[in-house]
């Protein structure tokens, strides 16, 4: 696997790989995103709203908690476990069907460090473009939220426009793009593991994209219990 | 000229080769002929050095492939075109890109010289300008190992291997890429190693043949001795088809005959 880290053998050709995995690892994952963030933010909306009913706790909570929701693990953790089955399985799966086909020994056969030339792209690529995904999957839930507002007697969309302002800390949407860079690189290498060692068939290529996918939402979670702990202490 | 000197392997505690000494001559068609699963695949890869064997030497005109450092070893890579058993095309690439490709990487060429390079040699498989812009996944088999051959030559290599050129392929088919091989061989000297279960392939282009049988190298020669060898798995591999059984009886019927006039 270190043979993944290494200078590449022509920069051009690197870049231009680097280009197409930022498109289809990244940019491709844009629809997903912004669905689930809308859906999510807008149940997350509606449950608040049915359960903070206490006259104690002041109205704006619902926007203040969708918000903190949203920033805090939605947006970040709950985005890679889901991005870890779309991205994970492509990438495993993709990597795996080159060995079984001996793509990767013909690149080896021709000099070319294979490790480096497949994965790195797509660890680099993904890992640039993800914070994108975590802006825009932070913003798509809180339109979510809104349209429930905007939509539904359930409460005003002053009140919730307000909600979602207030006690805004900053740090918060950093702490969820640290976060996503260290879950992304998981994603992404896990799964490049997992396709490069693949041996056999078509059945194991299979298998490894599901394992990547498991081994990596597993990694993803504990990574989530380290990365809070050390980031919002 | 390439030597193996006494390998062996095993997978898992399972030997797969068995001490195989075997030469392969500059500027001929070297053939390694055996039954599927007799282990010419793995040995072809431990040649090229995908594989490494446990036990033997093998010698690129004289320079021990196991002493290489990285650097000498992509040295002798860049010097070796390789078609796989499967072809193993890129699937995102076009036939153009898929030719273009050892070119983008390693020759200094600019890039009207390496699209010129590489469209001569797709023109020099015998495949039709049409096919440039398709994708693997859409012409034939026979198509695929035709690009497969022009990416391999495409750097000019001086040692070409190919494993089963012609297998899955009609045997009109099989002729036409035999005898670009074996063109190609003579026309720019390279030590060329094919791996095949195909008599055809072994009568029209077996400038010198290494039988495997079950990992063993059981006989070399060429394809003007191999009937007349003595070597029981040789005469079965040789005479396992309707057409060769043929031929033993007419041998045998020959030699019947001069004994008789003796
Ligand atoms: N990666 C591997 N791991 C374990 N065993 C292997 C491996 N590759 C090959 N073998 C074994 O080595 C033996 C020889 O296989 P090989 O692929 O070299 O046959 P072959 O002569 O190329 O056959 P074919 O003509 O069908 O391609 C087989 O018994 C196979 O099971
Ligand atoms: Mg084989």
């Amino acid at each position: 696997m270190t043979q993944v880290f290494r200078t590449p053998d022509k920069w051009r050709v690197f870049l231009k790989n680097l280009v197409a995995e930022i498109s289809k690892l990244g940019v491709d994952s844009i629809p997903l995103v912004i669905i689930i963030s809308i859906f999510i933010g807008a149940v997350i909306t509606i449950q608040m709203t049915l359960n903070i009913v206490s006259p104690l706790i002041p109205s704006y909570s619902t926007g203040l908690a969708t918000r903190e929701i949203l920033l805090l693990e939605f947006s970040s953790s709950i985005l890679s476990l889901i991005l870890a089955g779309k991205v994970g399985s492509n990438i495993a799966s993709e990597i795996g069907t080159m060995r079984v086909t001996e793509q990767i020994d013909a690149l080896d056969i021709m000099g070319i460090n294979s490790a480096c030339f497949i994965v790195l792209p797509k660890v680099v690529g993904f890992v640039l473009f993800v914070p994108v995904l975590v802006v825009l999957s932070m913003f798509m839930g809180l339109l979510g939220g809104w349209a429930v507002a905007k939509f539904t007697t359930m409460l005003t969309v002053e009140n919730y426009v307000y909600g979602i302002q207030t006690m805004f800390r900053e740090w918060y949407v950093w702490y969820g793009i640290i976060k996503t860079f260290f879950f992304a690189f998981i994603i992404t290498s896990v799964a490049a593991y997992y396709g490069y060692y693949v041996k056999g068939g078509a059945l194991e290529v299979g298998k490894a994209s599901t394992n990547a996918v498991v081994s990596s939402s597993i990694l993803i979670l504990l990574a989530d219990v380290i990365l809070t702990k050390l980031l919002l202490q | 000229m390439i030597e193996a000197e006494g390998v062996s392997k095993w997978f898992d505690g399972q030997q797969v080769l068995f001490d195989i000494t075997a030469r392969f001559e500059t500027g001929k068609t070297n053939l390694i002929i055996g039954q599927s699963g007799s282990g010419k695949t793995v040995f072809m890869k431990c040649l090229i050095g995908l594989l490494t064997p446990e036990e033997g030497v093998i010698r690129y005109d004289g320079r021990l492939l196991r002493n290489m450092n990285n650097n000498e070893r992509r040295q002798l890579r860049m010097e070796i075109g390789m078609l796989f058993q499967g072809s193993a095309l890129f699937d995102n690439e076009t036939v153009l890109g898929n030719v273009m490709f050892p070119l983008k990487m390693f020759s200094p060429l600019s890039y009207r010289e390496q699209l010129e390079r590489a469209q001569f040699c797709i023109r020099r498989v015998g495949l039709e300008a049409t096919a440039d812009n398709k994708y693997p996944s859409e012409i034939s088999g026979g198509m695929q190992k035709r690009v497969a051959i022009a990416r391999a030559i495409a750097l000019n290599p001086r040692y070409l291997f190919c494993d089963e050129p012609n297998s899955g392929l009609d045997p009109k088919t099989s002729i036409l890429i035999d005898e670009l091989l074996s063109d190609i061989t003579h026309e720019y000297g390279i030590t060329t190693v094919i791996n095949t279960h195909d008599m055809n392939s072994v009568l029209g282009i077996g400038e010198h043949i290494v039988f495997i049988n079950k990992g063993h190298c059981d006989w070399t020669g060429d394809d003007r001795n191999i009937f007349r060898s003595t070597s029981k798995s040789l005469n079965d591999f040789v005479f396992a088809s309707h057409l060769f059984q043929e031929v033993k009886r007419f041998l045998e019927r020959e030699a019947e005959a001069q004994e008789g006039q003796s």
